[in-house]
């Protein structure tokens, strides 16, 4: 470790690294705007600026920029010298030459790294008399609102939009003082992950629209640690509260996960929260079908009357946490339990878990997958099933540039240099999926099969690995690739439905095992707690298929936050309700199951609830409630431990809070042996206070509710999480899974999360967050046989699921954001069936042969497996359709597309994909 | 004197095709390289012969070369040779003398240093209004290709060359060479940080050679007569034969080629026929509008690089901007520091912010609405924006070199200006 000096003092600093993050890993505060830790250094703000010296003697020194000048041994530095803090200085008087001084109606205000930066460098008195630059805005669509006026040009946006997440609609255009970042033309950005614009841009410039328009400062927020619900993934996020309504969610570091960045779903799909089809108090359905609501004491009596002496059967929800399964599964008997998965998913979810039990190769997390230097993907849409997982190969496929530059002694900080001496050099991605990804742009090949031809290619690929002549020169090139790499890295997952499909990359896995520790295997998972839920099941469980079969036989039903109508068909779904069987339903939002319960029960959504999600790595981690649940809400855990009390049983009679229901189910099972490490319990102190979810200067607490009583209320007590509602405590070096926000003296913008870093871009200095129950095995993959059936040749169509970032996702899409994003169900066709069809985009087609026939808007892909079609999968009307289902298409000539009503500014979205789109 | 860089130009005189480029000695320097000298024996001579890049910088053109990795040290791949024929500077109109007039010697030199530094591929990239250049190297390429002076196996040889024109979109930036690369890859034309040089790390990332028209221009005549005949060249102690210009209220404005370290007086006096009637000499650009003025104390100086340096400016690119004593200083900084604002790339702070806030004080000034203390903010912006290495590339610097030293010499201007409330030279009445 090189010792370097600055203002006299000596410190030890990381090889290779700058001396700007030197600086900040010491805890010194030099100001910066270009660089980021996960971004690296350009040098275009020239804001952090320090004075080098060539040895003892120099006095005068040269002003170096820090994020471009590497640590050497003995080198000598000052920050307090008079020209480099008057350079400082003279930086921001410049970046503040035409921006317009809006704080106060800035959504960035009180959390700007500019205004940080500008107090920090004492820039008061503006010399600068000329007029100031103003520019035109641009509609982004629903997500972003964009403010260029407030614009400093440290191109952060668009170096995160384009390098760091291949976005391309979004750039740096004109030049000099009149540079500009936008689009080309007015529209919604294009990117998953155009919400991290909200987050990497110093200032005002792109601000989180729905935030806007229901906003609150950023010292006015109620936050917790809480994990995202969108996808398997299980990214950390920061939601923030005011006035009972979630606010926003800020992406939360953890170093292993989900780094800086998160993608839209995670960041804007929350809204469900203060939806209108929020459940506010139980209901009990009358004859007519219209539900009363009842408070909580009825609710329970009633269920009581039904639950005496009665079978009880449950299903649980691979979107509630462990413990709500755990409580569910424990009160009725494992062998009256269905996890909730649908029979076809939960045989593929349970073979999953065997599989990253016994394989050798390392289950990485995402961290780990960027170190990746040949990846091979199988059947998985990773952009629209794993997003921040897609985000992550962007980075591996970098690793190749990485190691040209090392070979030229450049720092990988070097950003725009290790760019241009890469130029397009990309490690090799190998994608072999149904249909085109968004990611195909950085792959080396694509491959387009059906979903038993990418089981087959995959298995053939192991077949050669293993040394088997392939007599196909691609496969020999991908077995070569896959085997020459140091650490080759496998992906797949359950999205396609396809059980072969995971065994053909675990059988590629293995094969690579053989000679290669450093192989990784990944396997994506749908939901928040798929492989939680998958964790829990035993062999006694049922399938949902049994319980409908045998619903006759059940008294009474609890559904715990599943909708069935996404797991069943809709004869399934008929049968069920019309058994005769009472079914207790608990859910967050209205859905098809709730119309038809008996007794409907309000949970608290992951904002007001806590509990544990096991993400596709089997890592587990907690959320933690944000405000307390309004009205008659519970949290499921809580429900349930009132039913199973009501039913007589007397299996929870011992439970009462939240950290005894963790503590049986580590009890319970061995592979949870150690739940209650994955974050420390309702007794955690940090010098004697709980962590405050307020931050320090959270205004109006004790008038936040005069509009409606101008009684004082007591602030909520927390009794059964380490967090407090409160503003009173420290958030400062606790445990990783409770930090509710970033903030730190002087630093009021999210750029504060160095001060909670062990090194700039390192782990936080509370470790690690989550807790790893699944590890990979020395024995290997026990091989099942792998039937891939031919498929004959027929005139029929074989559906494959399209997953929709937005809109496939339940909870997300009743967030009028995401909603207006996911736009109609529609079907997807390659360019040759389409002209077989005699349709085009936007046209509509009948889809007939699975349920009754239905009309979807025809969407035309480059890649899509022959005799395939893609339908969007989790869109209401398209819940007739089963993935696998072979189905008779025809252009719908039922269907007209509407006039277009012409005025001029539509003149140019007229014609796309040589198509009229209606407006 | 001997005339080297326009043996074939003259004021009715351009050598546009390839038989009368061959029949004045053409081509020799190359036939001679390639039959007789291997690549090392030309990057010798071109070091020994101590010429310095014409471009402005001056920076050792050989030494340049060396950079260029070679054998084993440069792994497989193409590497490239660019000639910088993005002319901007202000002031500045010799290289496109020299491509309108004698198109076939710039290939020649280009093809010379591409033989020296392993390129196979080169570009010259253009000035876009440069139009008559464009089409005359056009067709002298053409004219190579048909004639296997380019393509494959030039001349019968092992050495191989393609070699595209480039026409800029137009930007000043991109004369800077890292700059100009951006945009011949077609992205935004912002320099490069550096290191990694573009030598190493260049066009497309792989090792490339940027070097000016003038500069590719003495490379045959240095092959063909050797180092030391070039050295012999200069009257100082710079070697070769440089192209000087002068604009200004002079009698004979123009370009001609004369020895390195040709007194100032006489390319002035001599050569553009002095000032004109009623007009004295103030001071001077040296080498383009991006050099430190110098003034009439100065004429006796000899045009080598580190004589104008010593004297505080810089040779640049050795066309003189003349100023006169009827012409506000104050004006023509204003003048300058507007055109360099509205070139910056905008990539830095200080370039992008800096320059229109220097721009705005200078309007003022000029406008009769300056303040006392804008001469302190002046300065300051001088001393933030001036420095090499405060800037990401040397536009910003180059800017503020007219500024800070009329600031110098000229400051008794800038005073009454701001005393006055209007510009003494418009009398009041704004712009004559």
């Amino acid at each position: 470790m090189p010792t370097i000096t600055i203002d006299g003092q000596t410190l030890e600093v990381n090889k290779g690294d700058n001396i700007l993050e030197a600086c900040l890993n010491a805890g010194l505060d030099l100001p910066y705007f270009c660089w980021h830790p996960a971004m690296g250094s350009i040098g275009s703000c020239r804001q952090c600026a320090l004075v080098q010296y060539q040895n003892e003697n120099d006095t005068h020194g040269r002003i170096v920029m820090g994020c471009m000048t590497s640590v050497t041994e003995g080198a000598r530095f000052s920050l307090d010298a008079k020209n480099a803090v008057e350079f400082r200085e003279a930086v921001v008087e410049s970046l503040m030459l035409n921006h317009p001084h809006d704080c106060p109606v800035c959504a960035e205000g009180g959390e700007c790294h500019l205004q940080d930066m500008t107090v920090m460098v004492g820039h008061r008195d503006r010399r600068y008399r000329g007029s100031k630059n103003t520019h035109r805005n641009q509609y982004l669509g629903p997500l972003i609102h964009h403010e260029m006026n407030r614009c400093i040009t440290c191109y952060r946006c668009e170096r995160f939009y384009r390098d760091y997440a291949g976005g391309t609609d979004l750039g740096a255009q004109a030049s000099r003082d009149r540079l500009y970042f936008g689009r080309q033309q007015d529209g919604v950005l294009e990117s998953e992950f155009s919400g991290n614009l909200v987050e990497v841009c110093p200032t005002g410039v792109f601000t989180d629209k729905p935030f806007l328009a229901d906003f609150s400062r950023k010292w006015d927020l109620q936050s917790s640690p809480s994990i995202c619900g969108g996808c398997g993934v299980g990214c950390n996020i920061a939601p923030g509260e005011r006035y009972g309504r979630l606010k926003r969610i800020h992406n939360r570091y953890n170093h292993d996960i989900n780094g800086y960045f998160i993608c839209d779903r995670g960041r804007f799909g929350g809204g469900y929260v203060n939806s209108k089809r929020r459940i506010n108090f139980a209901g009990l359905q009358g004859t007519d079908g219209s539900f009363a609501a009842i408070n909580q004491e009825a609710a329970l009596s009633k269920a009581q009357t039904w639950m005496q002496n009665a079978r009880i059967a449950g299903i649980g929800s691979p979107r509630a946490s462990l413990e709500s399964n755990f409580l569910l599964q424990t009160w009725v008997g494992s062998d009256q339990f269905s996890a909730g998965f649908s029979d076809a998913e939960g045989s593929i979810l349970n073979r999953q878990i065997e599989i990253l039990q016994s394989t050798r190769a390392m289950n990485p997390s995402i961290k780990q997958m960027e170190s990746a230097d040949a990846i091979l993907v199988l059947g998985e849409d990773l952009t629209n099933t794993a997003p921040r997982v897609a985000l992550g190969l962007r980075q591996a496929v970098r690793n190749k540039s990485l190691a040209m530059a090392e070979q030229m002694g450049l720092p990988d900080w070097q950003d725009a240099a290790v760019r241009n001496l890469a130029q397009d050099a990309l490690s090799p991605l190998i994608i072999v999926t149904s249909y085109s990804s968004r990611l195909d742009d950085i792959a080396l090949h694509t491959l387009t099969l059906t979903p038993n031809e990418i089981a087959e290619f995959g298995c053939n690929i192991a077949a050669r690995l293993q040394g088997k002549p392939a007599h196909n020169a691609l496969i020999d090139e991908i077995a070569e690739c896959l085997s020459g790499a140091k650490r080759p890295l496998i992906i797949s997952g359950s999205s396609m439905l396809q059980g072969n499909i995971i065994e053909s990359a675990a059988a590629v896995a293995e094969a690579l095992c053989e000679h290669n520790a450093n192989t990784m295997l990944s396997l994506c998972a749908p939901e928040a707690n798929s492989v939680g839920a998958a964790m829990l099941s035993q062999a006694t469980n049922l399938s949902l298929s049994n319980i409908v079969e045998g619903a006759d036989d059940i008294d009474v039903l609890v559904v715990l936050e599943n909708d069935l109508a996404r797991r069943l068909d809709p004869a399934s779904v008929k049968k069920l309700v019309e058994s005769g069987t009472k079914i207790i339903a608990l859910d967050v939002l209205e859905n098809t199951t709730l119309d038809h319960s008996t007794l409907v029960l309000p949970a608290a959504s992951f904002a007001e609830s806590q509990g544990t999600l096991v993400n596709n790595e089997g890592r587990a981690q907690r959320f933690f409630s944000v405000f307390p649940p309004a009205h008659d809400r519970l949290p499921s855990w809580q429900w349930l431990l009132q039913l199973a009390t009501c039913s007589g049983s007397s299996q929870l009679s011992a439970l009462t809070h939240f950290d005894e229901v963790v503590d049986a189910c580590a009890a319970s099972r061995p592979i949870f042996a150690n739940l209650s490490e994955v974050a420390p319990d309702r007794s955690f102190r940090d010098r004697g206070q709980k962590i405050p979810r307020q931050t320090h200067r959270y205004s109006g607490r004790t008038a936040v509710n005069a509009a409606v009583s101008v009684h004082e209320p007591q602030q909520p007590i927390d009794r059964e999480t380490p967090l407090a509602f409160s503003m009173e405590g420290l958030n400062r070096d606790q445990p990783a899974a409770l930090t509710p926000y970033v903030w730190s003296p002087g630093w009021n913008s999210n750029q504060s999360l160095h001060k909670f870093q062990a090194e700039v871009d390192g782990p936080l200095k509370g470790g690690s967050a989550g807790l790893r129950l699944l590890v990979s095995s020395t024995k290997g993959v026990q091989k099942l046989s792998l039937t891939t059936p031919v498929s004959e040749k027929s005139d029929l169509w074989q559906l494959v699921p399209v997953h929709c970032l937005h809109g496939s996702e339940e909870l997300s899409r009743h967030t009028d954001e995401i909603a207006e994003l996911a736009g109609d169900a529609f079907l997807t066709l390659s360019i040759a069936t389409a002209k077989e069809l005699d349709v085009d985009e936007g046209d509509r087609i009948s889809v007939a042969g699975c349920g009754d026939t239905i009309s979807l808007t025809v969407k035309i892909v480059e890649r899509m497996a022959a005799g395939c079609a893609g339908y969007s999968i989790g869109f209401a009307s398209t819940r007739e359709l089963t993935t696998g289902a072979e189905v008779h298409l025809q252009r719908d000539i039922a269907w007209q597309p509407l006039k277009p009503s012409l005025i001029a500014s539509d003149r140019d979205s007229m014609h796309i994909g040589g198509v009229n789109r209606h407006v | 004197m001997e005339k080297v860089l326009t043996r074939n130009i003259g004021p009715e005189q351009h050598t546009t095709n390839l038989a009368a480029y061959k029949a004045n000695y053409g081509y020799r320097g190359l036939k001679k390289a390639l039959t007789e000298m291997s690549p090392d024996d030309c990057q010798a001579a071109v070091k020994n012969s101590n010429l310095r890049g014409r471009g402005g910088a001056g920076f050792p053109t050989g030494m340049k070369w060396s950079f260029v990795p070679k054998g084993d040290a440069c792994s497989p791949g193409h590497k490239y040779l660019v000639c910088n024929a993005d002319e901007m500077e202000p002031g500045t109109f010799k290289d496109r003398l020299l491509m309108e007039c004698d198109p076939h010697q710039l290939i020649e030199g280009m093809l010379l240093a591409a033989y020296t530094i392993g390129a196979d591929i080169a570009y010259i990239f253009i000035r876009g209004e440069y139009l008559v250049a464009i089409q005359r190297l056009r067709d002298a390429i053409a004219e190579c290709y048909a004639n296997s002076y380019l393509g494959e196996r030039i001349l019968g040889s092992d050495f191989s060359l393609e070699m595209y024109v480039h026409p800029s979109a137009g930007r000043y930036i991109c004369g800077e060479e890292t700059a100009l690369i951006n945009a011949l890859e077609g992205k935004r034309a912002n320099p490069r940080a550096k290191p990694p040089f573009p030598q190493v790390s260049g066009l497309w990332g792989r090792p490339t050679i940027v070097n000016n028209v003038e500069t590719l221009c003495n490379i045959p005549h240095i092959i063909d007569h050797g180092a030391d005949w070039f050295k012999t060249l200069g009257v100082g102690e710079d070697s070769g034969t440089k192209l000087f210009g002068v604009s200004g209220k002079v009698n004979n404005p123009g370009c001609w080629e004369l020895p390195m370290g040709t007194p100032i007086r006489e390319i002035v006096e001599d050569h553009a026929g002095g000032m004109r009637d009623g007009f004295q000499l103030k001071g001077f650009l040296p080498g383009g509008g991006s050099t430190d003025f110098l003034v009439p104390e100065h004429l006796d100086l000899a045009m080598d690089y580190n004589v104008i340096g010593a004297a505080g400016s810089r040779m640049g690119t050795g066309t003189m901007i003349i100023l006169d004593d009827r012409t506000c200083p104050v004006g023509m900084v204003l003048n300058l520091i507007r055109f360099f604002a509205q070139e910056s790339c905008g990539f830095c702070t200080p370039c992008r912010d800096g320059l229109p806030w220097s721009r705005q004080v200078l309007e003022d000034i000029e406008n009769g609405a300056g303040r006392a203390e804008d001469l302190e903010t002046l300065a300051y912006q001088v001393k933030y924006i001036g420095a090499i290495g405060n800037t990401h590339c040397a536009l910003a610097p180059g800017a503020m070199e007219p500024l800070q030293s009329a600031m110098k010499y000229f400051y008794d201007d800038f005073v009454q200006h701001i005393d006055a409330g209007h510009c003494p030279y418009h009398n009041g009445k704004g712009a004559l």
